[in-house]
Parts: C-alpha cells; structure tokens; sequence
C-alpha cells in the first residue's frame, strides 16, 4: 500500500517524531517500498491459525508479590536531563 | 608459547590457573591491542582503569583460591547491556551521558564468574541494521580484507559489529552479543568467529536495551566452540527479573562437545537453497553436510514452507516491538533532550528526531504504522500468524531431525556503502537467521571457510529449543573438519 503525506504525518505524531518538509516525500517512498513489500503476506492462508506473540518454549511462572527494591529516587533522577526536589522537569504541562 | 591475545578463553584459563601469566598482563596485552587497533573503531567505550582493577581483583581472588569460571579473562561487552556507572549509548545520540545505576544481570554473571571487561563495543544503533553502518558512533572496520582488493573497507555485519571485530581482531578473548534476527550470528560469520544465539529464555534480558522483546537473546561471541560452551555456561539461568527467562536446568556445556554424532540426524531445508544463492555459499553448505556424513552423521532433505515469509514477518513484528520499546526515550528520565517550543509535545518530537538515526526513525514509523487503528489486524496480527506456522514448520521438522544445517548469512562482508541504498536489499542479510529467531530456537555460527576472495563464511546450526548441547557437540565436529585457524590481515600483532 502506498502512504500519502497526511498519514505519515499522522504517524510521526503518533511517534513522536518531528520530520522535516524535506525529509518527508523520499521517507513516504522508503515506508511504502516496505510495506509493499511485507503485504505477500496476505497470499498465506492463516485460517483459524493463532497469532504468536512470543515464543512459548517455556511457561510463565507466578511470583510471590512483594516489595523487593525501591527507595532509591536520588539514583534514579541521576540520568535525567533536568530535575527538582526528587523529580523529573518537564516543559508546562497545564496553563 | 602462543602470544596473550591468541590464546582461547580455555586456554587462558588453564595458563592464568598454571601461573604461566596473570590476569593483569593478559588484561594488559589486550589493552595494548585495543589502542594499536583503535582504527577499527571497535569500541564505544574502552575502559582500562577498570579492566585494571577487576584483574587485579580477579589475582587477589586467585591467590585466596577462590577461582570462578570466567577467573580473570578479559572480555568486551556490547553496549546494548546496561554496566552499571558506565556510559551504555546502545550507539544512539538519544542515549547521551547515560550511566545506568544498574548491571545487566547476564553481565553481572560474567563479572562475578571473574571475568574482566575492556570496555564497551560499537554496533547498529539499538541493534536495528547488519552492517554495523547505522551507528551515531561511527562505522567499524572489518579486520578481514579482500585478497584482490585490500584497500577496501568491508563491515562487520551487524548489528553486533563491534564485539565480532574485537573478538577476531585478538582485542579481546571473548565478547557479549545480542541478537534479535542475525545480530550475533551474521557478525560472527562475516569476521570468522564463532557466534551462538541461544534459546528464547536461556538468558536473562534484564538490563538488556530492548529492541524486540519476543526475540532479543544475549549470546557469547567467541574464537572457538569450547570458549562458546564455557562463557554461555557462565552466563545462563533463571532470573526473577525478566519473566520470559526459563527455569531450566543449566548443564556443562563443555561436557557435551564428545565430537560423537553417529547416527545423528541433520536436516537440510531445501527452501534455504533458493535461486541467487551464491556458488560458494552452496559449495561450503555442501562440503559441511559431507563432514557431517564423513562423522557419522545422516543428512535428511527437509522442508521448512513458510521460510519465505519470514522476513516480512519479521520486519513487521521487530518494528512493532521496537516502536513500543523505544517510547521511553522522551527528554525526561535520561540522554538527550531538545529544548523545542516548550510544549511538552514539541520537547518529545525534537528530542527524539534529533536523537535517532535515519534506520531507526523508519522503524519506529513502521512499527507504529502496523499497530494503528485500521491496520492492525491486516499488517501486525497477520504477521503473528504467520508467525505461528513458521514455528509449527521448525516443530514439525524436528521430528525427524536433531539440528538443521544452513549457511549463516547470504553473502560474505560486503563492502562499507554497499547495500546503503534500498534497506529492503539490506534486510536481506537476514534470510537465514530470521526464521530461528522468530521460532525462538538456538542457532549457532561456525566459521567453516573462506570465500575465494579470502573473506570467512560461517555455516549455522539450529537447534531444539534448550539444546544448545547437541548444537554446540555439532559445532565442536565441524569446527574441527573445518580446521579454520586463518587470522585476519588487520588482527592485533603477536
């Protein structure tokens, strides 16, 4: 399928992601070329066929719930580019 | 004696164990590689005041008796784990500055078996591409050249580029890769190295960079199938931390490389000797299977249908995790950040332009695309299923066979600028190693060659899941019938 600019518009949103005027026409013909290329998926008959989405070569197991580290938020904010008073700052959410 | 840096992980332990040398002058012999070979770029981060330390930690240790299975061995890590205080960038501009407060678990075996570490190595940025090109930190240079032509720069592979030119470049004894659809294996294969990928589970990824959850595996990059068998030994097990690792029994895999395999039975897929598929990979394929015969062994022609479809499978489903994994990095909690507008929104989309590359934007948008309202089903729960009947297909064949035989990767290292253009001719690198990964089964690459250009080419083993056992005694008969012992032209001096 090919994208049109309003929908790659629309995913960078979604992503996050701030893309240029100029970078935009050859990216709508990259994603295209490969979503083009991921549809000979439709000619495989997967009728009544259960979607994997892992590997279940092992089970998942239960834990007991409880409290095992925390505490720590000074070395937590370490990495953050701007904090204050134990948190994270961020650009004025509400006006 | 053979030089420091020549030696196997096996035989650096029974020389440390002898007191033929101790960690600190075998620390320091690879160090010295490392500067005199810092043009390969190698590494992100090289960190010899701590490989320092830990070896003569690991000395004093020694001294006191108290030796653990990797006791003193100098070793490099990709920079996708988490090394606590140290600066871990998965090669990413959006990871700036970070020093994660916290080990990876697999990493935090490894050290506590005694193992050293030189430093931190480069690879595709958040492991997404095969040619080790897409890092913010630079390309890395195949040690291997072209007979003919040996002014010409050839990648690594990738996406774990680094730790495979370190390991076959004598930078280092041993190194950490991960892999999520070839990463570990392609690399191995391109610079003659020994690369396993183990089973879904068998390693923890916690503190693991995550690129797909559902398929990233840490695995060890080695010189040999004895040194593959010790360190992934030393890096296996449970972990309470990741709730996809396996309770399963960890074994000796050393004990299990007997070089027996009467009787086995080896798989060939005859959906892997497609059209195009060059005279030397197949002529190398053929010569591996005889070896296999000539051992004892019996080869089986199978079929795995669905091998086609793997590729678009996965470059549906990898995007898709990716795109969710990589959310996190937003401006707030580390790495870079974008002042923008001062909008919330606008600090997040400049941020996260700036600090992605060009691969890893488009997987994000490709990622985030499948998994839209309108197109989920058709694009990312279609892909799931085809998924499952790549799965059944590997079920299916291992009830007639022990392992399968491959070629590890398509082609020999290509050239840097190669393949650049169109990433669906990039993706293709991985036709070999995606459909294992998707079915989440130990694959492992033996360098079994050289192409007549000079250049190595690996040969892969697919196993059961859990059984890295048979796979690596498998690879132990090839290694030997291969007898590979070349050195690249760019290794460290001896």
């Amino acid at each position: 399928m090919s994208l049109d600019k309003a929908t790659v518009r629309a995913i960078a949103f979604l992503a996050r992601l701030d893309i240029s005027e100029e970078a935009i026409e050859p990216l709508i013909e990259e994603l295209s070329a490969i979503l083009h290329w991921t549809e000979k998926l439709q000619e495989v008959d997967t009728t009544n066929v259960e979607p994997a989405s892992y590997v279940s070569v092992s089970k998942l197991y239960w834990r007991e719930d409880f409290i095992d580290c925390g505490g720590y938020a000074e070395t937590v904010l370490t990495n953050a580019p701007e904090s204050t008073k134990g948190f994270f700052l961020v650009p004025k959410v509400v006006d | 004696m053979t030089a420091l840096v020549d030696l196997t992980l096996a035989d650096a332990r029974i020389g440390l164990n002898r007191g033929d040398f101790t960690s600190v002058e075998l620390t320091e012999a690879h160090l010295r590689a490392i500067e005199r070979r810092r043009f390969l770029n190698a590494f992100i981060t090289e960190t010899p005041e701590v490989a320092i330390a830990q070896a003569h930690a690991s000395d004093r240790r020694r001294r006191a008796g108290q030796v653990g299975a990797m006791e003193g061995l100098p070793i490099a890590i990709k920079d996708i784990f988490c090394t606590e205080g140290l600066l871990t960038t998965a090669a990413s501009h959006i990871l700036d500055g970070f020093r994660p407060p916290y080990e990876a678990t697999v990493s935090a075996r490894l050290r506590a078996a005694g193992a050293v570490t030189l430093g931190k190595t480069n690879m595709d940025e958040f492991a997404m591409g095969s040619s080790n090109m897409t890092s913010y930190y630079g390309s890395v240079l195949n040690p291997w050249q072209r007979h003919s032509a040996p002014e010409i720069k050839l990648v690594p592979g990738g996406s774990s580029g680094g730790s495979a030119a370190a390991v076959a470049a004598r930078l280092c004894l041993a190194a950490m890769g991960t892999d999520t659809g070839g990463s570990i294996r392609q690399p191995s294969s391109y610079c003659g190295i020994v690369g396993l990928k183990p089973t879904y589970g068998r390693c923890s990824r916690w503190g693991l960079i995550a690129f797909a959850s559902s398929l990233d595996q840490a695995g060890p990059m080695t010189r040999t199938i004895r040194d593959s068998a010790l360190m992934l030994g030393a890096m296996s097990g449970y972990d309470s931390k990741d709730s996809t690792s396996a309770q399963v029994p960890v074994p000796d895999f050393e004990e299990a490389l007997t070089g027996e395999i009467h009787g086995l039975k080896v798989g060939v897929p005859c959906e892997y000797r497609s059209e195009g598929l060059s005279p030397e990979i197949v002529a190398l394929w053929d010569q591996g299977i005889r070896w296999l015969k000539a051992a004892g062994a019996e080869s089986i022609e199978i079929s795995l249908p669905h091998t086609q479809y793997a590729l678009a499978t996965y470059y549906i489903l990898a995007p898709a995790e990716a795109s969710s994994n990589l959310a996190r990095y937003d401006g707030v909690r580390y790495g870079l950040r974008k002042a923008g507008n001062s909008s919330l929104n606008d600090m997040y989309m400049q941020t996260r332009a700036a600090g992605f590359g060009q691969e890893v934007q488009r997987r994000v948008l490709i990622g985030t695309y499948v998994l839209s309202a309108g197109y989920y089903d058709a694009y990312y729960l279609k892909a799931q299923k085809v998924r499952t009947l790549i799965i059944r297909d590997f079920q299916q064949a291992f009830k007639t066979v022990d392992v399968i035989l491959t070629p590890t990767a398509p082609t020999p290292a290509f050239a840097m600028g190669e393949q650049m253009d169109d990433p669906i001719i990039m993706y293709l690198n991985d036709i070999f190693t995606v459909p294992t990964s998707l079915a989440g089964l130990p694959g492992l690459s033996v360098p079994a060659g050289l192409s007549p250009e000079g250049l190595p080419l690996g040969l892969q083993i697919i196993g059961r899941p859990f059984d890295e056992q048979t796979v690596l005694k498998v690879g132990g008969v090839l290694e030997t019938a291969a007898c590979f012992t070349q050195r690249p032209s760019l290794a460290a001096a001896t």
